[in-house]
C-alpha cells in the first residue's frame, strides 16, 4: 500500500502530539491541578493514529475513559482538550466532562463513554443510521482488551454482523484491564479469533507499528464502506503507564514494563522515517519542537481559561 | 362496556373492566374515532413514520409478529424490515443503537418487550442516553424514545418478572423524560410529542390498558410533555394518580359524587420532569390529597407526589395525605395473593372518605 510522505509525516506528528499531551497532562496531575484521574494512552499511540488516519473526517469514533489519544488522532484541538481536563468553560465539553469524556464532535465523534464497552452499541446504532440513509460513512468504536468481555461488546458485534453494518471494532489490547492481565480474563490468546463467532473478519496487528495498523484499518474501513460489513481489528500493544497516572502498579514488575517500553512506537517510527529517507533529522526535530510548543500553549490556554459560571450548572441537561 | 380487541390479547391481558365513558377528552363536534390505547400508540408510530423519514423502530419481535403485545402489527407490512427492525435479544444494544442513530440525526423508537427486561439496557439509557448531552457540554442531542410496557393488575399479572411498575428507575435520572399515558387520547398525543422531542424519552405503556378504548381526534395533534393533566375538576379532595390508577381514581370519583364528595383527579402523565405546579395548585384548592401509584410503596412515585404536596401546599392541608401503592413485594402469581396487591377503586373510595372524615 502506497502511503504519501505527507500522510506519513502527519502520522508522526500526531503520535508525538499524543505523547507530549499525555506527559503534560500527567505533569499537571502530579502538580495537583487535575481533578479526578488521567488515564494515559502512552505506548498505544500507533493504534489510534493508524486507525484514525485511515478514516475520513465524517467517519465517527466512539471513545472510552482513555481517549485523549483517539481524539488527537482524529484531529482534535489540544487547547480545547487540555482546557477540558482542567474543567474549563473553553474545553470541548465546557468543563462538564473532564478527562474521561473529552469528545470533539467537530472532528467526528460519538462521545467518550467511561463505562467499559458502552461505545460499542452506540457506534452500531450510528452505523445503522448510515446504512439506512445510504451513506458510505463508517463508525469506529475503540475498546481496551478488557472491553471484549462485556455484554456490550458481544451484543454489538453480533448486531453489526447480522446487518452488515459499516463498523470497525478496534480492540486495543494493552494487556491490562486496570490490574487484571488479559491472560487472566480471556482463555484465548488471539482475541481476533472472537470474530469467528460473528462470521466477520478478525485481524490482529502489531499495535506498536503505525503503518501496520494503518494498513489493516484501511482495509477494514474500505470493506465497511463498500457495504460488506464489520471487521474486528485487534491492535497489540502495552499500557506503559499505570491504569491512571500515579497508580501504584502493584500487580506487575518494573522489569516487565521496561521490557515492553523497548517497543515504544515513537522512536521506532522515527528510526523508520530516517532509515527509509522519508524525513531528515532536522524535519523530525522541527515537528517535535512545534508539537512541544503547541502543547505548552495548550497548557497555558487551559490554565488561563475560566471555569464554568455556577449560574450555568443546570445547562445542557435537556435539549 | 368496551369490546375486547382481539390483537391486544397476549399473556392473558384482555378485556377492559372500566367504562370508556369515565374519561372523555375530545369535545363534542371534533371529528374523532374510537380506538384502543394499543391502536392509538400504533397510529402515533404510523403517522410519525409517514411524516418523518428519520423515524424508525427497532426491538425484539416487532416485525411481522407485531411485538409481544401486537402494538407494531401492520407497520412492518407498511414500512418494511429496514424501518421496522427486528433485533436479536440484546436489550442493551437495542437501547445503545438507538442512541447512536439519534446522535447522527435519526429519531429511533426502540421497544423493550417488558419494562422488567430493561435492567439489561439501563446503562445505555441511564448512563449514556441521559448524560451524553450534559457531559459533552451540549455538543450533541439524543432524540430517541424507548417504549416499554409495564404494570399488572386485575387478576391478570404474569408474576415477578413481567408485571412490575418501574417508572422511578428512570424518573430518578436527570436528562431523561418519562411518560406514562393513561388513555388512548393521551397515548397518541404524548407519543407523537416524545418522538418529536430532542431528548431521550422513556415511554411507558400500561399493559392492562392496551385494550381500553376511547375517542381520539382524527386530526394531527401533539400533547405537551412535562405537564400533568387534570382529568376531572373537583373541590373537596385531589387524587393524584398515573397509568391504570387514573381509571380507579376516576371510577372512585364517580362513585363518591353520589355521596356529595367532589374529587379532582390529577393524572401524572409525564412522570419526569414532574409538573409540580399543577399538583400544588390542585391541593391548594381542595386542601386534601390522596396519592395513588401502582409501583411498590417505598421510594415510589406516590412518595414523590406526596412530598411535592407538602412543599407546595402544606399550609392548605386539612388532613394528612393518604398514600396508596402496590405492596413492597415482588408481584405474585396466584390469584389469591395477587388480590389486593395493587390499589383499586374501592381503596381510593375509602382513602377519600378517610381524608374527608379527618
Amino acid at each position: 500500500m502506497e502511503i504519501s510522505r505527507e500522510t506519513t509525516l502527519e502520522m508522526y506528528r500526531r503520535m508525538v502530539r499524543i505523547r507530549e499531551f499525555e506527559l503534560a497532562a500527567i505533569d499537571l496531575f502530579k502538580r495537583g491541578m487535575v481533578k479526578g484521574a488521567i488515564h494515559a494512552y502512552i505506548g498505544q499511540e500507533a493504534s489510534a493514529v493508524g486507525v484514525c488516519m485511515a478514516l475520513r473526517h465524517d467517519d465517527l469514533i466512539a471513545g472510552t475513559h482513555r481517549s485523549h489519544g483517539h481524539n488527537i488522532a482524529k484531529g482534535a484541538d489540544t487547547k480545547k482538550m487540555m482546557a477540558e481536563i482542567l474543567g474549563k468553560e473553553t474545553g470541548y465539553c465546557k468543563g462538564r466532562g473532564g478527562s474521561m469524556h473529552i469528545a470533539a464532535f467537530e472532528t467526528g465523534s460519538l462521545g467518550a463513554l467511561a463505562v467499559v464497552g458502552a461505545g460499542i452499541p452506540i457506534a452500531v446504532g450510528a452505523a445503522l443510521a448510515f446504512k439506512l440513509r445510504g451513506e458510505d460513512r463508517v463508525a469506529v468504536p475503540f475498546t481496551g482488551d478488557a472491553g471484549c468481555n462485556t455484554g456490550n461488546w458481544h451484543e454489538g458485534l453480533n448486531m453489526a454482523s447480522i446487518w452488515d453494518l459499516p463498523v470497525v471494532f478496534v480492540l486495543e489490547n494493552n494487556q491490562y484491564g486496570v490490574s487484571t492481565r488479559i491472560t487472566n480474563s480471556c482463555k484465548i490468546k488471539d482475541l481476533s479469533l472472537r470474530a469467528q463467532s460473528y462470521g466477520i473478519p478478525g485481524v490482529r496487528v502489531d499495535g506498536f507499528d503505525v503503518l501496520a495498523v494503518y494498513q489493516a484499518a484501511k482495509e477494514a474501513v474500505e470493506r465497511a464502506r463498500r457495504g460488506e460489513g464489520p471487521t474486528l481489528l485487534v491492535t497489540e500493544s502495552y499500557r506503559f503507564e499505570g491504569h491512571y497516572a500515579g497508580e501504584p502498579e502493584v500487580y506487575r514488575d518494573r522489569a516487565e514494563v521496561q521490557e515492553w517500553r523497548k517497543k515504544d512506537p515513537i522512536p521506532r517510527f522515527r528510526n523508520y522515517l530516517l532509515e527509509e529517507g522519508i524525513a531528515s533529522e532536522g524535519e523530525l526535530a522541527a515537528i517535535e519542537a512545534e508539537v512541544r510548543q503547541e502543547i505548552a500553549d495548550a497548557v497555558k490556554f487551559a490554565q488561563e481559561s475560566p471555569q464554568p459560571d455556577p449560574a450555568t450548572a443546570m445547562d445542557y441537561i435537556y435539549a | 362496556m368496551a369490546t375486547v380487541e382481539k390483537d391486544a390479547v397476549s399473556l392473558g391481558i384482555t378485556k377492559p373492566i372500566m367504562s370508556p365513558d369515565l374519561i372523555v377528552q375530545v369535545p363534542p363536534g371534533v371529528p374523532a374515532k374510537e380506538m384502543s390505547y394499543q391502536e392509538a400508540i400504533r397510529e402515533a408510530l404510523r403517522e410519525e413514520m409517514m411524516r418523518d423519514p428519520s423515524v424508525f423502530l427497532l426491538g425484539e419481535d416487532i416485525g411481522k409478529h407485531g411485538g409481544a403485545f401486537g402494538v407494531t402489527r401492520t407497520l412492518y407490512d407498511q414500512f418494511g424490515p429496514e424501518r421496522v427492525r427486528n433485533t436479536p435479544i440484546s436489550e442493551n444494544t437495542i437501547a445503545g443503537a438507538a442512541i447512536g442513530a439519534a446522535l447522527v440525526g435519526m429519531r429511533p423508537v426502540a421497544e423493550i418487550m417488558f419494562v422488567d427486561f430493561s435492567g439489561l439496557a439501563i446503562d445505555q439509557i441511564a448512563n449514556q442516553a441521559a448524560k451524553l448531552r450534559f457531559m459533552t457540554g451540549g455538543q450533541c442531542k439524543v432524540p430517541m424514545v424507548v417504549r416499554m410496557p409495564q404494570g399488572g393488575g386485575a387478576g391478570k399479572s404474569t408474576a415477578a418478572q413481567h408485571s412490575q411498575s418501574l417508572e422511578v428507575w428512570y424518573a430518578h435520572i436527570p436528562g431523561l423524560k418519562v411518560v406514562f399515558p393513561s388513555t388512548p387520547y393521551d397515548a397518541k398525543g404524548l407519543l407523537k410529542a416524545a418522538i418529536r422531542d430532542d431528548n431521550p424519552v422513556v415511554f411507558l405503556e400500561h399493559k392492562f390498558l392496551y385494550s381500553f378504548r376511547g375517542l381520539v381526534p382524527e386530526e394531527d395533534y401533539v400533547l405537551p410533555l412535562g405537564k400533568c393533566d387534570v382529568k376531572r375538576q373537583g373541590s373537596d379532595v385531589t387524587v393524584v394518580a398515573s397509568g391504570y390508577m387514573v381509571w380507579h381514581a376516576m371510577a372512585a370519583a364517580k362513585q363518591l359524587e353520589q355521596e356529595g364528595i367532589s374529587v379532582e383527579v390529577v393524572d401524572v402523565c409525564t412522570i419526569s420532569p414532574l409538573d409540580e405546579e399543577t399538583i400544588g395548585r390542585s391541593v391548594r384548592k381542595t386542601g386534601r390529597a390522596v396519592v395513588v401509584a401502582e409501583a411498590v410503596r417505598s421510594y415510589g412515585p406516590a412518595s414523590e407526589w406526596a412530598m411535592v404536596i407538602i412543599e407546595q401546599a402544606f399550609d392548605y392541608l386539612k388532613a394528612p395525605i393518604v398514600r396508596l401503592t402496590g405492596r413492597f413485594a415482588p408481584v405474585p402469581f396466584a390469584d389469591s395473593i395477587e388480590k389486593g396487591f395493587w390499589p383499586d377503586t374501592g381503596d381510593v373510595v375509602q382513602a377519600v372518605r378517610q381524608v374527608m372524615a379527618y
